[in-house]
């Protein structure tokens, strides 16, 4: 390579390195901003936020699901398989809600440390199969 | 002296006459096997693939979904490359070949973001949402528009290419972000279910109609790619004789 593309491309090298720096530190900082939700474990040790909305996100624990006799009151548990938080919901859930799946539920802690939600949205996950399939591997 | 041969022949391939004439000689078959592609990919996407067994027929967003992502990332990455040619090398074609994939990029970057949020309100409950992968994938179709606005702006000055690569550069920050974005942060978008190193998360019968899909995206890019360079290689060279005796005839 001749010496003035061998400069320029020097050049182009450290300055993309810089800018991927600059913005790895930025992103890095912000990192609890960016992510979408709080964990269980982070309602017990206390670092999800007090008296303001954010999202809570988990898998719904199996038969932890109550629903009220009347209305569309319901309660269940999410859990992070090391510390589970208590979540109460007054709407419709969507289809793809059950116990097992992943949710992200936005509300706010109540005294009782019992998080109220406005909405519950369903995760799922990047596993697709027939239902054949997903019935031969339950029998298993 | 191997590497010197491959060099030789990048550098050759780079000449305008050359591009025009090999690209149209590629062109129909490219048009040829693009479609062959799609037929098979839409057939196997529609008919042939089962519902999946959590979303049913809903799933099949999928192979539009998919396709669009990777090829949106994909484009700009060729972009990326593209730019660097131009810095270092001031190879003309690059800066042509940046500027006619910036629209399509565009366009299917918008695809991918209504696909993915009409999959959304049915399967998570929501259009939208600003997670990680949603805003970044959001700023790639920002990225498009600001080089297909910068190149409209600047138009033929001499240092037009130059800030556009250096534009395009800058933006390919975001391209390993959107990639790694549902690993590094919660996010409500689930992760991969295809990549290069792991089992795919998928079942065969879905899984090729899904491949074949995404070849065929990747074949229409390259198809509109050419035909759109090529005719901007005349309209920059029309005063060269090349163009000149091809018009002739």
């Amino acid at each position: 390579m001749n010496p003035v593309r061998r400069k320029r491309l020097t050049g182009v090298i450290i300055a993309m390195l810089g800018v991927a720096i600059a913005i790895g530190l930025a992103l890095y900082a912000l990192r609890q901003n960016i992510s979408l939700f709080y964990t269980p474990s982070q309602i017990v040790s206390h670092e999800a936020p007090h008296g303001r909305t954010f999202r809570l996100g988990g898998m719904v624990e199996k038969g932890s699901v109550k629903y009220a006799k009347k209305g569309l009151l319901v309660s269940f548990v999410l859990s992070d398989l090391k510390k589970t938080a208590t979540v109460k919901f007054n709407g419709i859930l969507p289809d793809l809600f059950r116990e097992g799946q992943g949710i992200v539920a936005e509300g706010r802690l109540n005294n009782k440390g019992i998080f109220i939600a406005d909405t519950v949205l369903a995760k799922h996950d990047a596993n697709y199969m027939p239902p054949e399939v997903k019935a031969a591997l339950k029998k298993n | 002296m191997k590497q010197g041969v491959i060099w030789r022949t990048l550098y050759r391939l780079a000449s305008p006459q050359l591009f025009y004439r090999t690209s149209g000689r590629c062109l129909p078959w490219l048009t040829v096997v693009t479609c062959l592609l799609f037929a098979y990919g839409l057939l196997g996407a529609l008919v042939l693939a089962p519902p999946d067994y959590q979303q049913g027929d809903a799933f099949r967003i999928i192979y539009l979904h998919v396709p669009a992502a990777f090829l949106s990332l994909s484009i700009y990455t060729t972009m990326a490359f593209c730019a660097v040619l131009s810095l270092v090398w001031r190879i003309k074609l690059a800066d042509l070949v940046l500027k006619n994939a910036a629209p399509l990029g565009a366009w299917i970057t918008l695809l991918a973001l209504v696909s993915g949020s009409v999959w959304g309100k049915p399967m998570w409950g929501t259009y939208w949402i600003w997670d990680a992968r949603l805003t970044s994938e959001l700023l790639l179709l920002f990225l498009y528009l600001g080089v297909i606005a910068l190149n409209r702006a600047l138009g033929t000055r001499v240092q037009a290419n130059r800030a556009l690569a250096i534009v395009v550069l800058i933006g390919f920050v975001d391209i390993p972000i959107i990639h790694y974005s549902v690993q590094w942060w919660n996010t409500l978008h689930q992760g991969a279910s295809l990549s290069l190193l792991a089992k795919p998360k998928i079942a065969p019968s879905m899984l090729y109609p899904l491949l074949a899909m995404i070849a065929a995206f990747m074949g229409f890019f390259v198809t509109s790619l050419l035909a759109r360079v090529r005719t901007d290689l005349l309209w920059v060279e029309k005063r060269s004789k090349w163009v000149t005796a091809l018009v002739r005839e």
